[in-house]
C-alpha cells in the first residue's frame, strides 16, 4: 500500500521519443526523500549520478522535474517543486512556485513527471484522470506568458469538454509555462504560473526551452491521496490555518511593505547593483503601490489563508494595462531600487515585463543592474548597448529586457546571467575576470535575493548565501547545519509555501506524520533526512561542469561587494565580517558532517546511505 | 417556520483560497476532493475568481427538467436535493440550468448540487472565518431575483475582469 499522502505514480516523459511511462517509488525511498526537493535530488544522482559533470544542463538528457510532495495541497499553501541539472550553479536547485498545477498533477493520480530528451517541434503535456498526452504547441510558441495562458485556458477547457460534454463545465487547467526568455534559453529564466507566479532560481525555465517544452498542464477529477490518519489531518489542518490567519502583517500587505522598510529601515535592499542598500525613497511606500494599483488586496493560491498576494493593475498611463501580483518586496527591490527606479507605476511595468517575457524577476533584474553598473563605470559604453543605460530609466532596462529575452546584441551576453556574462565582458574589453567579478552579486552563479548582509538587521546574516547549496537562493538560506534543515529543506520536500509554514515545528511535523504514517519528527528530519538531502545537493554542486565548477573555500564566499562598507544610510561603514563568515561556514559544514573545505566526509556518507557518493568525493579532498 | 436560505455571493472578494472547496468535499464526500465540491471556484484568468454554486432560482429549472424525479428541494431551506438513487446520469438538469452549476460527480456520475449542509454550510463557514466574505448567508425576501445569480463563470469573469482590469479586462480571456 502506497504510504499516505502520495498519488503513487510518476510521470516519464521522453519528449525525443514521445514516449510517457509510468513508474513509482520504494517506499523506502519516500521515507528517505520525502517528495520535491528531496526526492528530485535523489532522481538527478540515480539518473545521471557520475556522469554530473559532463551533462550540459542544457543538453537533451538533463531531468527536468516537477515534483509535489505528501504536503502538497493539504498543509496550507500549494506549490510545486521544479529541478534538475541547474544550469546556473550547475548543482541542484529545488524550485517551488505556487500553482494549481500541483493541485490538478495530484487530482490526476500523479505526484510528479520527469522529462528527458527533446521534442523535435514545440510541445506541452496535458495530464488528465485519463492519462498523459503530448500535445503540439507550435501555436504558442513565441507568445509572451500572458498570451500563454490565455490561450491555454480556453483551447484546454475545449477540448476537455469534447472529450466529456455530458458532465457539466469544466474548469481551467493548472498551468506552468515558459515566455519567449526561457524558450531562447536565457539561462536564468523561470518557469511560470498564473501570469505572475515564477519558479524563479536555477534557471528550469531554460531547460524548458531547451526540450521545447512550452507548457505542462493538468486537470485532474480525482480526489487527493488518501492520507494515513485523516481526523488528525483534518485537524491539524483547521489549526495551521489559525496561523496563517493570525500573520496580520502578510495577510494585509504581504511582503509589498517592505520596499520602503528594507532600504529605510535595515538597509539592506539593492540599490543601483548593491553600491548602497539604503534609501529614503517615500514613493516606495506600501501606501502608493495599495491606493493606486492594487485591485484585489487578498490573494491566495490553493488552500491559502495567508494571502500575501495582491493583484496589482496600472489603469491610466503610458503603462497602462500591466497586470502583476504585489509586487512582492523582491520584486520591488530588484525591478525598482537595484534598478534605481523608485516609481511604483515604473516599478510594477518592469515586474509585469519579467512576467510576460518569462524571466526571473530576481536574477534578470541583478544581470541589468549589474550591466548598467559597468555603464556608469564607462566599461560598456552606449555603443556596447545601443542606448544609453542610466539608473531609474525604465525605457531602458525595458529595451535590455526584451534584447536579453530575445538574445539581441548585447542581452545575448547578459542572457547568460551575471556571473558568465561579466566573464563574457572581461573577454570583450580585455580585462581581467577579477575586475569584472567584482561587481557581480551572485554566489555559484545564482544572482542574489534582495536581503543583503552588511547591515546584520535583515533576517540574512554573514555566510547565508555563501555556504548555501542553492547559492545566492534567498528563500533556501543558511544560519546553522541544524535548524535549516527543518526550514526550507523540509518545505521544498513536503513543498508547501514558506510563508503559510507554521511557527510551530511541531504542528509542522505532527502534520506530516499524521499525513504519511512515517515515524518522522522534527530531529529526525534534523539529523538525517534533511542532511541526506542537503549533502547529496552538495556533491552535485562540487561535480558541476561541464562550463563552470565551483572551487571550494574560494567560492564558498560571498561576492566582494559584501565587504565593502555600506556608504550610506544609519549603518554607513558597516561590512559582511570576513571573519564570522569563515568560522561560521566552518561550523556550518561540521554540523553537517562536511571537512573544513566542505567536502562531505566518508563517514557521512556511510551514516546517510550515500556510500556509493563517496568515490566521486575523493578528488575534492586533499 | 424556517426562513429561506441563500448564500450570497461576491466574486471580487474572492480570494481564490478554495477552502471552500475543501470544507464542503470534507463534508459531502468525507475527503478533500475539490473537483466533487458543492461549490467550485474558477479562475478562466488569474484575479478573477469566481465560486459557482447552485442559486436556487424561484422556479428551479433543473427539478422540472429531470425526467425521473429525481431532484427535489427542500422545504426548510429552499436547497436542492438529488436523490442519487434515483438519478440516472441522463444531465437533463445540468442543460436546464441557467448557469450550467450541476455537473457529474467525478466518482459515482450522478447530478451534483449544493445542499446548503441542511442549513448550516461550511463553505461559508470557511470563508467567513478567514475574512473574505465572499460567501455570506442571507435570509432574502422574493425580490431578489436568485436566478439571475445563476451565472456560467467564464461569463461572470468577463463582467468582474473589467471591472477590475479596466479596458484590459476585454482581453484577457478568449
Amino acid at each position: 500500500m502506497t504510504p499516505g499522502g502520495y498519488a503513487g505514480k510518476w510521470l516519464d516523459v521522453d519528449l525525443s521519443k514521445e514516449e510517457i511511462e509510468e513508474f513509482s517509488f520504494p517506499d523506502e525511498t519516500l521515507e528517505q526523500y520525502f517528495g520535491g526537493r528531496g526526492v528530485a535530488t535523489k532522481i538527478l544522482w540515480d539518473r545521471v549520478g557520475r556522469r554530473w559533470s559532463d551533462l550540459d544542463a542544457l543538453a537533451p538528457e538533463n531531468p527536468l522535474i516537477f515534483a509535489t510532495g505528501p504536503m502538497t495541497c493539504y498543509y496550507p499553501g500549494a506549490r510545486i517543486c521544479v529541478s534538475g541539472k541547474s544550469p546556473v550553479s550547475n548543482g541542484v536547485v529545488g524550485s517551488t512556485a505556487a500553482t494549481e498545477f500541483a493541485v490538478d498533477i495530484r487530482t490526476a493520480g500523479y505526484d510528479g513527471v520527469v522529462f528527458t530528451g527533446k521534442a523535435e517541434k514545440p510541445v506541452y503535456l496535458l495530464v488528465t484522470d485519463e492519462g498523459a498526452e503530448l500535445v503540439d504547441a507550435s501555436h504558442l510558441w513565441g507568445l509572451n506568458g500572458e498570451k500563454t495562458l490565455i490561450k491555454l485556458n480556453k483551447e484546454v477547457r475545449e477540448t476537455l469538454k469534447k472529450r466529456k460534454p455530458d458532465v457539466g463545465l469544466w474548469k481551467e487547467p493548472g498551468t506552468m509555462y515558459i515566455g519567449p526568455a526561457g524558450e531562447n534559453m536565457v539561462r536564468h529564466a523561470a518557469v511560470m504560473a498564473k501570469i505572475c507566479h515564477a519558479a524563479g532560481y536555477g534557471g528550469y525555465g531554460s531547460v524548458m526551452g531547451s526540450k521545447n517544452l512550452k507548457a505542462v498542464v493538468a486537470k485532474g477529477r480525482g480526489r487527493l491521496p488518501a492520507v494515513n490518519a485523516p481526523e488528525s489531518v483534518y485537524l491539524l489542518w483547521r489549526k495551521a490555518h489559525r496561523d496563517c490567519m493570525t500573520n496580520t502583517t502578510f495577510r494585509r500587505w504581504g511582503t509589498g511593505h517592505l520596499g520602503y522598510g528594507c532600504g529605510a529601515d535595515t538597509s539592506s535592499e539593492p540599490v543601483r547593483n548593491w553600491q548602497e542598500e539604503w534609501h529614503d525613497e517615500k514613493t516606495m511606500g506600501v501606501p502608493h503601490y495599495m491606493d493606486r494599483y492594487w485591485v484585489k488586496v487578498k490573494w491566495s493560491d490553493f488552500n491559502c489563508t495567508t494571502n500575501c498576494m495582491k493583484v496589482s493593475c496600472i489603469k491610466a498611463g503610458r503603462w497602462k494595462g500591466d497586470i502583476t501580483d504585489v509586487p512582492d518586496y523582491e520584486l520591488q527591490a530588484y525591478c525598482g531600487t537595484n534598478l534605481g527606479i523608485f516609481d511604483p507605476g515604473d516599478n510594477i511595468h518592469i515586474s509585469t515585463l519579467m512576467d510576460k517575457l518569462g524571466h526571473s524577476g530576481i536574477n534578470c533584474p541583478n544581470t541589468m543592474g549589474y550591466a548598467a553598473e559597468l555603464y556608469q563605470r564607462g566599461i560598456l559604453t552606449e555603443n556596447d548597448i545601443g542606448f544609453k543605460l542610466e539608473w531609474g530609466d525604465t525605457e531602458a532596462f525595458d529595451r535590455l529586457a526584451h534584447m536579453m529575452a530575445y538574445r539581441e546584441g548585447i542581452g545575448d551576453v547578459l542572457a547568460e546571467g551575471t556571473y558568465r556574462a561579466a566573464l563574457k565582458i572581461a573577454h570583450m574589453k580585455g580585462l581581467k575576470p577579477d575586475e569584472l567579478l567584482k561587481y557581480a552579486v551572485h554566489v555559484k552563479g545564482i544572482e542574489i535575493g534582495a536581503h543583503g548582509t552588511r547591515s546584520d538587521k535583515d533576517y540574512t546574516q554573514d555566510m547565508c548565501y555563501a555556504a548555501s547549496v542553492q547559492g545566492g537562493d534567498h528563500t533556501s538560506t543558511v544560519t546553522d547545519g541544524y535548524s535549516d534543515m527543518s526550514g526550507a529543506v523540509f518545505q521544498d520536500s513536503a513543498v508547501f509555501c514558506m510563508f503559510t509554514a507554521s511557527p510551530s515545528q511541531e504542528l509542522i511535523f505532527d502534520f506530516a506524520k499524521a499525513v504519511t504514517g512515517f515515524p518522522i519528527t522534527v530531529d529526525s528530519w534534523r539529523r538525517v533526512n534533511g542532511p541526506r538531502i542537503v549533502t547529496l545537493q552538495k556533491a552535485l554542486l562540487l561535480m558541476g561542469g561541464p562550463d563552470v565548477t565551483w572551487e571550494p573555500v574560494k567560492d564558498d564566499d560571498n561576492p566582494p561587494r559584501f565587504y565593502e562598507p555600506l556608504p550610506t544610510g544609519p549603518y554607513k561603514g558597516m561590512v559582511t565580517d570576513r571573519e564570522r563568515v569563515d568560522i561560521r561556514t566552518q561550523a556550518y559544514f561540521e554540523t553537517l558532517g562536511w571537512d573544513e573545505r566542505g567536502i562531505p566526509k566518508k563517514e557521512t556518507l556511510d551514516r546517510l546511505g550515500l556510500s556509493d557518493v563517496d568515490p566521486l568525493m575523493e578528488k575534492f579532498r586533499q | 417556520m424556517v426562513k429561506p436560505l441563500w448564500i450570497a455571493r461576491d466574486p471580487s472578494a474572492c480570494s481564490g483560497c478554495r477552502r471552500c472547496e475543501l470544507a464542503c468535499s470534507m463534508h459531502h464526500e468525507g475527503w478533500m476532493w475539490p473537483e466533487a465540491s458543492r461549490i467550485r471556484v474558477f479562475m478562466p484568468f488569474p484575479g478573477l475568481e469566481v465560486p459557482h454554486l447552485c442559486s436556487q432560482c424561484q422556479d428551479y429549472p433543473c427539478v422540472e427538467a429531470c425526467p425521473v424525479e429525481a431532484l427535489s428541494t427542500d422545504p426548510d431551506y429552499g436547497a436542492v436535493i438529488v436523490d442519487r438513487e434515483k438519478c440516472t446520469s441522463c444531465g437533463a438538469c445540468i442543460r436546464a440550468c441557467p448557469g450550467t452549476v450541476p455537473y457529474l460527480h467525478p466518482g459515482d456520475d450522478k447530478a451534483t448540487i449544493c445542499d446548503l449542509c441542511g442549513g448550516e454550510p461550511e463553505c461559508v463557514e470557511v470563508c467567513t472565518e478567514a475574512g473574505y466574505n465572499a460567501l455570506t448567508i442571507v435570509n432574502e425576501g422574493p425580490s431578489v431575483h436568485r436566478k439571475l445569480y445563476s451565472r456560467n463563470p467564464v461569463d461572470t469573469a468577463r463582467d468582474l475582469a473589467v471591472n477590475m482590469f479596466g479596458e484590459k479586462g476585454e482581453e484577457v480571456i478568449e
